[in-house]
């Protein structure tokens, strides 16, 4: 389980999460929705470990989150970053070697199923091949809680597919919960059993869609412009 | 992938009319095994969860049941099937019907309509 408890965030002068409590059960794929600079990245940072509150704790299967929490999360960053130099195959092996619940089988299945060529060099692949390697080498480790900033923006609609397809058969429910931004709603959320709404730093509110479908007869697209107020 | 869901009704309902459907059409019949979880999530890209509620939901009707360690199965309960069949039946005219009547179309004008259907195109159906 997730615990933030009265989590502030601030960056400098700027307020990016403010007094946010959240818990997250284990078992689902929870979509964390809002606008840019709603706070989406800071919140998925603070789980993995990655940056520290100014207030508040971040619980993870009751530990606090700091960088050694690594051994439980996996971080699929927005940003690109490996080394360009690599070849797909010698990526895997690094991450191999990384991190000790790393699963090889997993992640040849999952280059194949991702039709990715392990000789290529990374710098050579296309935008699209590189967001298929970066979650190989995510989903392939074997931990409880997987988190994906913005695994699908600036991919076309095919590769998105590929993707969301290869998070349902490749993530074992029975073991594991993801966490993930994204803008690409309506694509997403087939895949999604819970959303978590930010806004201003702030949880608006945390619904099971399925849920908030029958209640709203609203998609998610619309409930979140109507709780944005545009 | 499968086929887009509609905006406004819970996913988990979706599935089941899907399932319902094939069972009518007879794409799926009595006695049949549905596919696992899993692969009626990757099938149709959803969430496995999703599709675990749409299977507890049919098997509250009594419509497919679980076999400890074999998966889910349909009915062989004939009246059950029967009982499914009419009930989907019933809604899609009377969904028709609702739809016709906003329109302004009295009893008369929808058989007139239906039976003219028929004669022109019902045999590309």
């Amino acid at each position: 389980m997730i615990q933030l408890e009265n989590v502030s965030k601030r960056y400098l002068t700027k307020k990016a999460l403010n007094a946010v409590s959240l818990q997250i059960e284990p078992g689902h794929i929870i979509g964390l929705i809002g606008s840019n600079g709603s706070g989406k990245s800071t919140t998925l940072k603070l789980i993995a470990g990655l940056i520290q509150p100014t207030a508040g704790t971040v619980l993870v299967d009751g530990r606090i989150a700091t960088r050694r929490i690594c051994d439980k999360v996996a971080y699929l960053s927005e940003l690109d970053s490996y080394y360009s130099f690599f070849t797909v195959n010698q990526m895997v092996d690094f991450y191999a070697q990384t991190f000790r619940d790393f699963d090889r089988k997993k992640a040849k299945n999952m280059l194949d199923f991702m039709k990715l060529n392990g000789t290529q060099k990374v710098k050579h692949l296309s935008k699209g091949n590189r967001g298929r390697l970066k979650i190989v080498v995510t989903l392939s480790r074997n931990v409880p809680f997987v988190l994906m900033d913005e695994p699908l923006s600036g991919l076309d609609p095919i590769v998105r597919r590929s993707i969301v397809k290869s998070l349902i058969s490749f993530i074992d429910l029975g073991k594991q919960t993801v966490i993930l931004t994204t803008h690409e709603l309506q694509e997403i959320e087939p895949l999604l059993d819970q959303v978590i709404l930010i806004k201003n730093g702030g949880i608006l509110a945390q619904e099971n869609v399925d849920d908030l479908r029958s209640r709203e007869n609203l998609s998610l697209t619309d409930w979140m412009v109507k709780h944005y107020g545009e | 992938m499968g086929d887009p869901f509609n905006a406004s009704s819970p996913i988990y309902l979706q599935l089941c009319e899907r399932i319902k459907n094939k069972m009518v059409r007879g794409e799926i019949r009595p006695g049949d095994r549905l596919p696992s979880v899993r692969d009626f999530a990757i099938d149709s890209g959803v969430n496995p969860n999703t599709v675990q509620h749409a299977y507890r939901a049919l098997e509250e009707t009594g419509i497919v049941e679980k076999r400890r360690g074999q998966g889910t199965f349909v009915t062989e309960d004939r009246e059950i099937l029967q009982r499914m069949r009419s009930g989907l039946r019933s809604r899609h005219i009377s969904a028709f019907v609702q739809e016709m009547s906003a329109m302004g179309c009295s009893e008369a004008e929808m058989l007139e309509g239906i039976r003219q259907f028929f004669k022109t195109k019902g045999e590309q159906l």
